[in-house]
């Protein structure tokens, strides 16, 4: 009885969720896999199924174009190095956040971390609308920045609509994922290790680089997966924010579906983007768990 | 005690974390502070004003874009509720790998690939894109923030308390109705207000599955800025972030888990 009631409610709790899921993601995804092996229709969209012959409609002359077309390389490879500076940039700025939250007391912490988590739950296009004010031509920073430039004899530089303004708002919408698994990493670390190290004779700088910053690695290969995953598949900071020559790969593919209309190869390109990205994350969880492995075993 | 460390130290980390702080508000500030300015270029103080205000309240295109986006998020987030807080429950008491992979997948994959996929997939099956559409994309990918924090809230109940209900002659029903849920209620309230956020927030997905004809805030504020900077998507900024703030508020208020993550409930237990 017990297990046939047990059954029942892993039944009544799994089946709706599931039914879902499968009918609005999965379903959903293998049919864009499908689409990717199939020729665009004439007015956009898939050509019938079955060809004029009664065969089916099923080739790899996407996968072939991706392939031979060094241009979209070109462009996966521009959204990697887009995607990789603005994890390193978040890094960099995380810390310092992290590791203060993790050292406060602990009636401030919760609201040291509400203060990172608030402006990631603004709106995403307020956030990238708030850059194209602070960079615009007429506001001060732009005219601060010109001026400066000027006094040397230098031409006027465009802040907005720049590889510049594409790579701040990327920091600026990201950061908050970097500090929160920093920071839950941090938060953990055994305060007596940096004592033991300071009598033994260990300036600041020592005791960050020979004890902390290895410890808190698994918290900043965590925290690197979540922004880059993100950051690499970007379309709207560079479609508002960059000129023409910052296009990623984000923006390729929103090409391929609204303005070309060539579904299966911006579906190539979005199993693609998605191997890659889900890749490189899988890469950064297995070298922070041998990390963790090495410092276990005292090699590190 | 923890014993003073290096004095120098603590600066450069109180300034390196000022400086990031700043960072995250100033922008956010100025879009605020700009809603209120007498000017049409958002590129200096001029004076106060209420003007772009009563301009939003006249502007039909963004009146209609907030119903839209109101009736999509309240629909997504009960939809969303209701099937994440069932997911919460079946992953945290049963093994069941496939369908945690499937909550979790359309939080861990680029947002880009599931706004493609059920564009293609509407259009196949000559599902007429609109407001039903982006309702259904947005329940796919609430249900799994739902169902993380419904599951961190049971990680920290008392699992004995159900089997003392189940003991005392419950059926797992009653013992659900008047034992677990009224425990896990907090979570539950506090992953639908999440998902009613990520709903009316959400960009990406919208944007390839709202159709030609369907305009939702965030939809209107881009093209709005794709054409030009005005003060008018300063105001409405303003009042979302307002919105946004309340929910929060509210949302962290009950479940402490909302924002720290299921760690400290752990340590509590």
């Amino acid at each position: 009885m017990t297990t046939l009631r047990h059954g029942f409610g892993k039944w009544i709790t799994s089946g709706p969720p599931l039914v879902f899921l499968v009918a609005f993601f999965a379903v959903p995804t293998l049919i864009m896999v499908l689409a990717s092996f199939r020729t665009p229709g004439e007015f956009g969209g898939l050509a019938p199924l079955r060809n004029e012959d009664g065969s089916l409609d099923l080739t790899l002359e996407s996968y072939v174009r991706f392939a031979t077309e060094p241009l979209y390389w070109q462009i996966f490879v521009k959204s990697f190095w887009y995607a990789l500076v603005t994890t390193l940039a978040c890094l960099v700025l995380a810390y310092p956040v992290a590791s203060l939250i993790a050292q406060s007391d602990r009636r401030w912490r919760s609201l040291l971390l509400l203060l990172v988590i608030l402006p990631f739950w603004s709106n995403f296009l307020i956030r990238i609308y708030a850059w194209m004010i602070i960079l615009g031509p007429n506001a001060a920073l732009a005219r601060a920045v010109n001026g400066v430039l000027g006094a040397f004899g230098a031409e006027p530089v465009p802040l907005l609509f720049s590889a510049f303004a594409v790579l701040v708002c990327l920091v600026y919408v990201h950061l908050p994922f970097m500090v929160l698994p920093l920071y839950a990493n941090l938060e953990k670390h055994d305060r007596t290790l940096l004592d033991a190290a300071q009598d033994l004779g260990a300036n600041a700088w020592q005791r960050f680089w020979r004890i902390t910053f290895p410890l808190s690695l698994p918290g900043v290969y965590a925290g690197a997966a979540l922004v880059f995953i993100p950051a690499f598949g970007i379309f709207a900071i560079p479609d508002i924010l960059g000129g023409p020559n910052d296009s990623l790969i984000g923006n390729v593919i929103k090409q391929q579906f609204l303005d070309s209309r060539d579904w299966p190869f911006g579906s190539v390109l979005s199993i693609v983007l998605t191997l890659l990205a889900l890749a490189l994350a899988g890469l950064a969880a297995w070298i922070g768990k041998r990390g963790v492995a090495r410092l276990a075993s005292g090699h590190a | 005690m923890p014993r003073r460390r290096g004095r120098r130290a603590r600066y450069v980390l109180w300034a390196a974390a000022l400086f990031a702080y700043a960072f995250l508000y100033l922008p956010l500030a100025i879009v605020v502070a700009y809603s209120f300015n007498d000017s049409r270029l958002n590129a200096e103080w001029v004076g106060f004003t209420l003007d772009w205000y009563r301009k939003l309240a006249n502007n039909g295109d963004m009146l209609l874009a907030a119903g839209n986006s109101l009736m999509i998020a309240a629909s997504a987030s009960a939809v969303s509720t209701v099937l994440g807080t069932m997911a919460g429950i079946a992953m945290h008491r049963y093994r069941l790998p496939f369908l945690s992979i499937l909550v979790l997948a359309p939080i861990a994959i680029p947002e880009i690939l599931m706004g493609v996929a059920l564009l293609i997939f509407f259009v196949m099956i000559n599902f007429t894109l609109g407001l039903v559409s982006v309702a259904i994309a947005h329940i796919a990918f609430c249900i799994g923030f739902v169902a993380i924090v419904v599951r961190s809230r049971l990680a920290g109940m008392d699992e004995s308390l159900v089997e003392a209900a189940r003991d005392l002659g419950a059926t797992p029903w009653q013992a659900f109705i008047h034992v677990t849920l009224p425990l896990i209620m907090p979570g539950v309230i506090a992953g639908a207000l999440m998902a009613f956020t990520l709903s009316i927030d959400d960009f990406v997905i919208t944007f390839f599955t709202a159709g030609a004809g369907t305009v939702t805030l965030p939809l209107q504020i881009y093209s709005m800025i794709k054409i030009a900077v005005t003060p008018e998507v300063n105001a409405v900024s303003t009042l979302l972030m307002l919105l946004t703030l309340l929910l929060i508020v509210i949302a962290s208020k009950l479940s402490p888990s909302f924002l720290r993550g299921a760690e400290d409930i752990e340590e509590k237990r």
